[in-house]
């Protein structure tokens, strides 16, 4: 099935070995196919075939054009987006192109992640110059091929629909001048297409996973079926942080199918021939609970922490180099004292679950050297070295395949799922698929750590923002992810380091306060904690001087041309300040993410029952690859932050998490949904990132229109904690 | 062993009587489009058609279906030609896709019993299918449309 990674690359000019060998993976049919667009699950032997140009890009003679996606398809639609970069250049429709997930490699670093990582919503934006150049020089090995091959200069030739064009109508096939094209040396400066040259950028093209995700045919990491698979059911630490004293398997083992009752380091792992009777027999264990440090924890106790720590200075940003230059000047301590007004407040933002529709899950396949995972990830180095940890062996001697990922939303750059798949198929020797139940998957989430967030701003006699500061108090996600990254500041500053706004003293602070419990990275981060924080408390400046929230806003952001339009196309769309009668506007801004985006949340409160009638979204994301899918990624971000916004809210109780499963972690239904807008604004400006903007103006904008509609300004989440009438 | 109709085939199945169809679907007869969502028929991830009519397979034992016919999204054509397929492709309704199975048994079977369903029609027939990347906006839209596939394939 596999090869040695090792496998030797066929190329001859050593530029260009060097190159394949920084991508290490990639070696002669390593690359496992993913059963995809319009494929029918096939022998999952099947490899990427045909001849390499790039780390991304394979031809076969038969013309067959294989696109290695090194991003994971987890509904963000990579799987087409970055695809249409490379095709573009290459000079090839997009439903020719055949899809395959890339394996774990140096080629395939996230540049801007610093690791083969799917996250931060930067995959368009880090392939956007990657990918085209890898499209552009494919085309021009092939062109010059063809200038070989007919013996003319390669400048007579030009690429059109998957064939290179040469004089006196001269024609070959890109699959007749592959092998060839792939001899020659790799040109280096590649000049690229002008967007008025694009054929397929831009385009609402139809989705390449689409056809294989409504006849159930797609697999996911919960579908993967290998010979002799064998199903396994694990037993977690109820408690967070504890561990089994004591396991007494008798019972277990009685039961019908059952192989081996497992210790390991995540959890008692019991491996069966059905994954019914695994959950059974776990079920049926009885294990004796050292609940460990945090067998009091609750949320009380949480918020205690956060309000003590949060009453020392914190450390200071300002110095960072992460804070935009333009709001270093000045002193907001000063200018706090010599307000005419001032105004504080604390904004709390409450744990949230990932809850991805697909629970985690993994298979793996250990036999003599090698260990094979199939997992739906974000992260295939992380999983790779989780995975050789767990079973001993070198990190080259682990292949990790990607399978598309039933919700990833952060839950997936995690990989504690993986240690005890790949312990419990070494130790039965064969291949062992892991699920994770409803309940264990809920109650066992790398948590969206709770946040604090104190606002003071002053303004000057005249209404003026003189003064806006923020002091951040909450736990760190990188210090536990990332324990290289030395930042003190983490992911939690994001966004406010940039805020948009003109104000001459600005000041953030931090304070890390652990509590006790892995806190992990979750759709939009900080971002929808710090938004929340900035465009409450700007709303709030609005009410305190008499100004509509719009023009207020629309006065901070005088002398920035993007930002305005976006609020006036906004304005206009969501008929700003005409609601209908007994309706009410709220309005939140969020300039990240390399881009532009803002909502107004349209309601109305009777006898204290909220309703959510329409959201307007307008955005300006730079150029769209293509804009069927960013539409899509905006109605999800919406969908995602009402639902967080309404009630997302994860609690403790000795340690243990309260909530289970979908009746008590409620989620937006599809009869709840309010009427969307959504406008997105024409831009050639270099492409920005998308996954993860439309979730963080969600609440805010839904606060203020509460506070338009009924003067009360609720300044925690979620909504569903407080009482509206 | 258990004796049922898999998508027009007779199948006989030897599980544990209490196993719920959703894994017997999965692990026993590798018709793995019918997912595994909550395990407590909250979510809707594992509908399926019993006798036609939509249920929660991941709560429904083995021992409760024998003798009836089960459709799965393996079974809803053999080409992605149901009008709820190709509505679904052409608005390019799935994201992620894990939920999108069980949508689109609950979209088929609320179609069959009323072919020109209303918004609210749609909201109550569907409000058991969570998807979490909120694709509710095109699933409406969808079930419009495959309503009109519905009609003109009837007026052809």
């Amino acid at each position: 099935m596999s090869q040695d990674p090792g496998g030797k690359p066929r190329a001859a000019d050593p530029g260009r070995r060097a190159f394949l060998q920084r991508s290490a993976y990639l070696g002669g049919g390593l690359v496992v196919a993913l059963v995809l667009p319009a494929f029918r699950s096939g022998p999952r032997a099947a490899a990427a075939s045909g001849t390499e140009l790039n780390a991304w890009l394979r031809i076969g003679a038969d013309d067959s054009i294989t696109i290695l996606v090194d991003r994971s398809e987890m509904g963000q639609g990579v799987y087409t987006a970055l695809p249409m970069l490379i095709a573009e250049e290459l000079e090839v429709d997009l439903p020719r192109v055949r899809i395959v997930a890339a394996p774990a490699g140096e080629a395939y670093v996230n540049v801007l992640n610093g690791g083969q990582v799917t996250g931060t919503s930067n995959s368009v934006p880090e392939a956007w110059e990657k990918l085209r150049k890898a499209g552009a020089q494919a085309r021009l090995m092939l062109i010059a091929a063809a200038g070989q091959r007919w013996r003319i200069p390669p400048s007579q030739c030009r690429a059109a629909n998957g064939e290179i064009l040469g004089p006196q109508g001269r024609k070959a096939r890109y699959g007749e001048l592959v092998d060839a094209a792939a001899k020659l040396p790799v040109p280096k400066d590649v000049p690229l297409k002008e967007p008025k040259d694009f054929r397929l950028i831009g385009t609402p093209l139809p989705r390449l996973d689409t056809a294989a995700k409504v006849d159930g045919s797609a697999e996911f990491g919960l579908d993967v079926q290998l010979p002799g698979m064998l199903y396994a059911a694990i037993a977690l630490s109820p408690t967070l942080g504890g561990r089994a004293a004591a396991v007494d398997s008798a019972a277990a083992l009685t039961l019908p199918g059952v192989r081996r009752v497992l210790p390991t380091a995540s959890g008692v792992v019991v491996v069966a021939e059905h994954f019914w009777q695994a959950k059974k027999a776990r079920d049926a264990l009885s294990i004796t609970w050292d609940a460990g440090a945090n067998k009091n924890l609750n949320n009380a106790a949480i918020w205690s922490l956060l309000e003590k720590a949060a009453a020392g200075p914190g450390v200071s940003a300002m110095k960072s180099d992460d804070v935009a230059a333009a709001l270093k000047g000045g002193n907001a301590a000063d200018a706090l004292k010599k307000a005419a007004r001032t105004f504080t407040a604390v904004y709390e933002l409450p744990l949230l679950a990932h809850a991805t529709m697909e629970p985690m899950n993994c298979t793996a396949d250990v036999r003599a050297g090698q260990c094979d995972v199939y997992v739906g990830t974000q992260v295939q180095q992380m999983t790779q070295a989780a995975a050789a940890a767990a079973s001993g062996l070198k990190p080259e001697r682990v292949y990790v395949h990607t399978t598309l990922l039933g919700g990833g939303f952060g839950r997936r750059l995690e990989v504690d799922f993986v240690p005890a798949a790949v312990e419990a198929s070494k130790a039965v020797g064969a291949p062992v698929k892991l699920i994770w139940t409803r309940e264990d998957d809920m109650t066992h989430d790398a948590y969206r750590p709770p946040a604090r967030e104190e606002v003071a701003a002053g303004l000057d006699a005249s209404g003026k923002l003189i003064a806006w500061s923020l002091h951040v108090t909450s736990p760190s996600i990188t210090a536990r992810f990332d324990p290289t990254n030395k930042d003190p500041f983490d992911s939690v500053i994001e966004y406010v380091q940039n805020f948009p706004y003109a104000v001459p003293n600005f000041d953030l602070r931090y304070t890390r306060q652990e509590i006790g419990i892995d806190v992990g990275y979750l759709r939009s981060v900080s971002h929808a904690a710090n938004c929340f924080a900035v465009e409450s408390s700007i709303d709030e400046l609005a009410a305190a001087v008499a100004k509509d929230p719009l023009a207020f806003r629309l006065e901070l952001l005088a002398g920035k041309p993007r930002d305005t339009q976006l609020l006036r196309v906004l304005a206009e769309r969501s008929g700003w300040g005409h609601a209908p009668a007994g309706h009410h506007q709220g309005l939140a801004f969020m300039a990240a993410y390399g881009g532009f985006h803002a909502q107004v949340a349209e309601i109305s409160v009777e006898s204290g029952r909220l309703r959510i009638h329409k959201i307007t979204c307008v955005i300006d994301c730079g150029q769209t690859v293509n804009p069927r899918i960013v539409e899509s990624q905006v109605e999800s971000g919406i969908v995602y932050g009402l639902s967080a916004a309404l009630w997302g809210e994860v609690t403790l109780e000795g340690g243990r998490v309260k909530q289970r499963n979908f009746n008590d972690y409620r989620v937006l239904r599809l009869h709840e949904m309010p009427e969307l807008d959504v406008h997105i604004i024409p831009s050639d400006a270099a492409p920005g990132g998308l996954g993860e903007t439309a979730v963080p103006p969600v609440a805010p904008a839904l606060c203020n229109a509460i506070f338009a509609a009924t003067g009360k300004r609720l300044r925690s989440l979620p909504l569903s904690a407080h009482k509206l009438g | 062993m258990v004796d049922l109709t898999i998508n027009g085939t007779a199948r006989s199945v030897d599980a544990d009587a209490d196993t719920p169809l959703l894994w017997v679907l999965r692990d026993h007869l590798a018709l793995t489009g019918t997912k595994f969502g909550c395990g407590r028929a909250l979510c809707g991830a594992c509908t399926v058609h019993l006798d036609g009519v939509p249920v929660r397979s991941c709560l429904l034992p083995l021992s409760a279906v024998g003798g009836k016919h089960v459709t799965t999204i393996e079974g809803l054509s053999k080409d992605r030609s149901h009008a709820v397929q190709r509505a679904w492709m052409e608005l390019d309704v799935p994201q992620c896709g894990y939920c999108q199975s069980g949508q689109i048994m609950s979209a088929a079977a609320l179609l069959r019993t009323n072919p020109s369903p209303s918004d609210a029609d749609i909201d109550a027939a569907l409000a058991g299918n969570i998807c979490r990347c909120g694709t509710y906006p095109r699933i409406r839209k969808a079930i419009h449309r495959a309503a009109e596939f519905l009609r003109e394939d009837k007026t052809l």
